[in-house]
């Protein structure tokens, strides 16, 4: 048992309210259509009880728990309802999970990102529960006239020590939901988790597989209005005059007007990055006659900064990683004179381009505005970003503004960035009709806000003894250097040197999956393994050396992770793999990486089909803490692992005058069926130290251990992404 | 515009709509059925598959003009009450992480087992290979068909 203080986040949770005469349900209209089969069997509550923001229990014991975050695939409207549900002490089969929309009132951090959602709401969410399952406990405790201490739960039924007294929560929970929180509340112990820690499917299933409207893009209101954008087709165009005359002229198209969807200077967040903030927009009835009438609109393009080429940038990028930085993020000891009396120096460069999110649902939003307020719905990993954006857009107070968040048919980062609900809200102002927003593919992979293009350069020194004695690297980003300056290596090595150089651009750039680490992990590892094979060591062993040296006598005192847990997932993959054994035909590569306060560490198992590579096994070891739903951490991590391997592998967006080159799947190639490995095993590190991030963790490492298993299957060491356009031809 | 009847699981429809509209927006826009997905409409992502005639086409690059006496089937109609047997494996083992492309996948799987009820690993790569999942479930897409396709091969008594 753990007790803490309430005051932690009071505000987050302890809106205790009555809500009596029932169907107070926060949530969707056209979402209550679609609930499971099962569900709709199920006894309806007469009367609902707000216990708190996150739980209304019904009068016949049904559960109710908001899940309060956007949802975009990592199963966090799965994993966190079941801390809720784990405090609360109900069963499972008795919960019914809603989204919550956007509610700053009673919810805190409603963010898709840095794979934080549960490491941050870990506290709030199990204080939810706890509260909950206290005020019921109180309840009965009232209703008895017996002691609070003397009152047990199981299964949200209360019972009293010393009498066959029992009462269902639903039936004290009107009384329950009018009494304070006290200054403290018991946690439950973690090893009497029934909940958590146990493989829960994603609430959403039963929905998916039967074809069940979920995402924004199935958003369908009476007089709604389809609407479609045209962008500039290159980054440094804007738009002219345009002629619309045969758009116009098309059945069922209303109007097709220029549109600016952009906040004020001062209106903006970090959320508002686009390249494109002025519009033609296009609004008819139904998708394809916008579509067509869109390809129709013809526009005067004028130069309004210089279209940018491929080559270009990669010769800017290159140039960077020659140049010492004014500033260093980071030096320890003499890198310098440590390289001048280095027995052998190991120097390597490795590069990366621009990437699209691609996420398979193409971005749209739904909005109504009216004089009075407005209504969005849809796809936002930052929805409250978003309605401050939309509030200056507008001129309209926040109040007046509602966002609801639909499931998203993907995330990846790109809905970070809500330029595509500011649009919907411009579109529907000007227009004075409810639209739905809806790019094409096209639309959506040329729009910028991409994994900026990158390029690092490492150097090693190496001793007599082949002891690393000075590590150093260099990097270079579109719109900011890749680098982690206190990751490891640094804290391992006496002189360490980190520089990061920026490269201007016009193209838009943002969060890609792991951002930063998409690129660094993979050029880190890869040269790991380069500078172990230099010093004629074991890829593990070389790797733990180093740790040793992070865990006894690290270098440093800002080094941001924790050698014996990173050293800990690198000797779990090592035995859990048979890392060593001899396995004919198998060519093996390692690789370990820190990120989003996660440790990593994979092994590849590749074979070779004919002269071709093909990878057949992924061993993964994870230490993320405690795992709140593992079967939803297993599908994180070889989701993870299979994007990391598709990207590194295919994935590139090239320029031509700031042209995209590519723009839809028939230039742009993700990974398929074929070219993923046929067997993922993960393995958790079980600790019980509060959970952390696991949407992002498993892709960074896999593009290191991809590279050095392909080295070791064909000889040929891989340095630019992506590998099979350059360097190789998989099977 | 012109009237059209199709045939959508099962049931005489009628719309009207230009003769080139793929049959995925008469279904996601006209009929509500929103199941079908669009991804990509060129054909190349699979995520807007349904059967025509029981086939497996992608039906953004299938013009309603085309469609005639076929009988369309959409994820909505593939089973009652979401009980084939794909539909089931995809729950059994969790496939879905975000769950837009998996309709698609579905449709394709049931396609691929109804006309060949016991693939081989290979015949499934290479009859799944159209349809791309960006979230990266294929693991379990396979494990998931190899389960639908021993249901469907138990005997039934």
């Amino acid at each position: 048992m753990t007790l803490i203080k309430t005051q932690f986040n009071r505000r987050s949770f302890l809106k205790v309210s009555s809500a009596a005469g029932g169907g107070l349900m926060i949530g969707f209209n056209w979402l209550t259509a679609c609930k499971p089969a099962g569900e709709e069997m199920a006894d309806v509550p007469k009367e609902w009880f707000d216990v708190n923001a996150f739980i209304q229990i019904g009068d016949n014991g049904a559960v109710t728990i908001m899940s309060p975050n956007p949802e975009i695939g990592q199963n966090v409207k799965t994993a966190m309802p079941m801390i809720v549900a784990e405090e609360l002490d109900v069963d499972w089969k008795d919960v019914t999970v809603k989204q919550a929309g956007l509610n700053t009132e009673k919810y805190t951090r409603q963010l898709a990102g840095g794979s934080q959602s549960i490491r941050q709401g870990w506290q709030s969410l199990r204080m939810a529960g706890a509260s909950a399952r206290r005020v019921l406990i109180e309840a009965a405790a009232q209703q008895w006239g017996v002691p609070v201490g003397e009152l047990s739960t199981t299964n949200g039924t209360i019972s009293h020590t010393g009498s066959d007294k029992s009462i269902g929560y639903g039936e004290v929970a009107n009384s329950a939901a009018g009494l304070e929180v006290p200054e403290e509340i018991e946690l439950k112990d973690p090893k009497d988790f029934k909940i958590i820690g146990h493989p829960t499917k994603n609430v959403d299933g039963p929905a998916i597989i039967a074809g069940k409207p979920l995402f924004g893009i199935d958003i369908k209101r009476d007089g709604m209005l389809t609407a479609m954008i045209i962008h500039p087709p290159a980054f440094g165009l804007k738009i002219g005059d345009f002629d619309a005359s045969e758009a116009l002229a098309m059945p069922g198209i209303k109007d097709v007007f220029k549109v600016q969807t952009a906040p004020s200077e001062e209106g903006r967040t970090w959320s508002d990055t686009n390249a494109f903030p002025e519009l033609i927009a296009v609004i008819g009835e139904g998708t394809w006659p916008v579509m067509k009438a869109k390809n129709t609109v013809k526009v005067n393009w004028e130069q309004d900064s210089p279209g940018e080429n491929s080559g270009g940038h990669e010769a800017a990028l290159a140039e960077a990683v020659t140049k010492k930085a004014e500033e260093p993020s980071r030096k320890d000891g003499n890198p310098d004179a440590a390289f001048r009396s280095a027995a052998k120096v190991v120097e390597r460069t490795y590069s990366a381009p621009f990437l699209p999110h691609n996420t398979m649902e193409p971005m749209n939003f739904f909005a109504h505005v009216t004089p009075e307020k407005a209504e969005l719905v849809g796809p936002i990993q930052t929805p409250e970003n978003m309605r401050k954006s939309v509030s200056d857009l507008l001129g309209m107070p926040e109040e007046k503004i509602s966002i609801d968040m639909t499931r998203m048919g993907g995330g990846f980062g790109r809905r970070l960035y809500g330029n595509f609900g500011l649009e919907a809200a411009a579109i529907s102002q000007k227009a004075n009709a409810p639209i739905k927003l809806v790019y094409t593919r096209e639309d959506d992979m040329t729009q910028g806000t991409y994994r900026p293009a990158y390029k690092i350069t490492y150097r090693a020194a190496l001793d007599n003894n082949n002891n690393m004695t000075a590590f150093h690297a260099r990097g270079a980003g579109i719109q900011g250097g890749p680098l982690f300056a206190n990751r490891y290596p640094a804290g391992t090595v006496d002189h360490y040197l980190a520089e990061n150089h920026n490269v201007d651009s016009n193209i838009s750039t943002g969060a890609w999956r792991a951002p930063r680490s998409n690129f660094v992990a993979g050029a880190e590892q890869s040269f790991l393994d380069e500078v172990a094979e230099a010093a004629g060591k074991d890829p593990i062993d070389f790797r733990l050396e180093l740790f040793d040296r992070a865990i006894n006598d690290p270098v440093g005192e800002d080094n941001d992770y924790d050698a014996e847990r990173y050293a800990g997932v690198l000797k779990m993959v090592k035995e859990k793999s048979g890392w060593g054994q001899d396995m004919p035909g198998v060519h093996r590569g390692v690789s370990a990486y820190y990120c989003h306060n996660s440790y990593v560490a994979q092994v590849v198992d590749v074979v070779m089909e004919g002269d071709k590579p093909k990878v057949q096994k992924v061993w993964c070891a994870v230490d993320c803490g405690i795992v709140v739903n593992p079967e939803g951490a297993i599908n994180q991590v070889e989701g993870g692992i299979i994007d990391g391997i598709g990207h590194a592998l295919y994935g590139a967006v090239t320029f031509t005058d700031g042209k995209p080159d590519q723009s839809n799947y028939d230039r742009y190639r993700l990974i398929r069926t074929k070219e993923a490995p046929v067997e993922i095993e993960t393995f958790f590190v079980e600790n019980g130290i509060d959970p952390t991030g696991l949407g992002e963790p498993s892709l960074p490492p896999i593009m290191g251990a991809l590279a050095n298993a392909l080295y070791q299957a064909t000889g040929t060491r891989l340095y630019d992404q992506p590998f099979a356009q350059r360097d190789i031809n998989m099977g | 515009m012109a009237a059209f009847t199709i045939n959508v699981n099962g049931k005489q429809h009628q719309v009207d709509v230009d003769p080139d509209t793929p049959v995925l927006w008469v279904l996601r826009d006209n009929l509500d059925l929103v199941g079908t997905k669009f991804g990509c409409g060129i054909a190349q992502c699979g995520a807007c598959t349904v059967h025509l005639d029981g086939t497996a086409v992608r039906s953004c690059s299938v013009p309603v003009s085309s469609v005639g006496e076929a009988k369309v089937t959409t994820i909505e109609g593939l089973s009652e009450d979401a009980n084939h047997a794909v539909q089931q494996a995809w729950l059994e083992h969790d496939v879905a992480q975000c769950g837009y492309c998996q309709a698609g996948q579905m449709m394709n799987a049931a396609s691929l087992l109804s006309r060949n009820p016991n693939p081989s690993d290979k015949e499934i790569d290479d009859a799944m290979n159209g349809n791309i999942c960006r979230c990266g479930t294929y693991v379990r897409i396979k494990a998931a068909i190899r389960t639908a396709s021993e249901k469907l091969n138990q005997p039934t008594n």
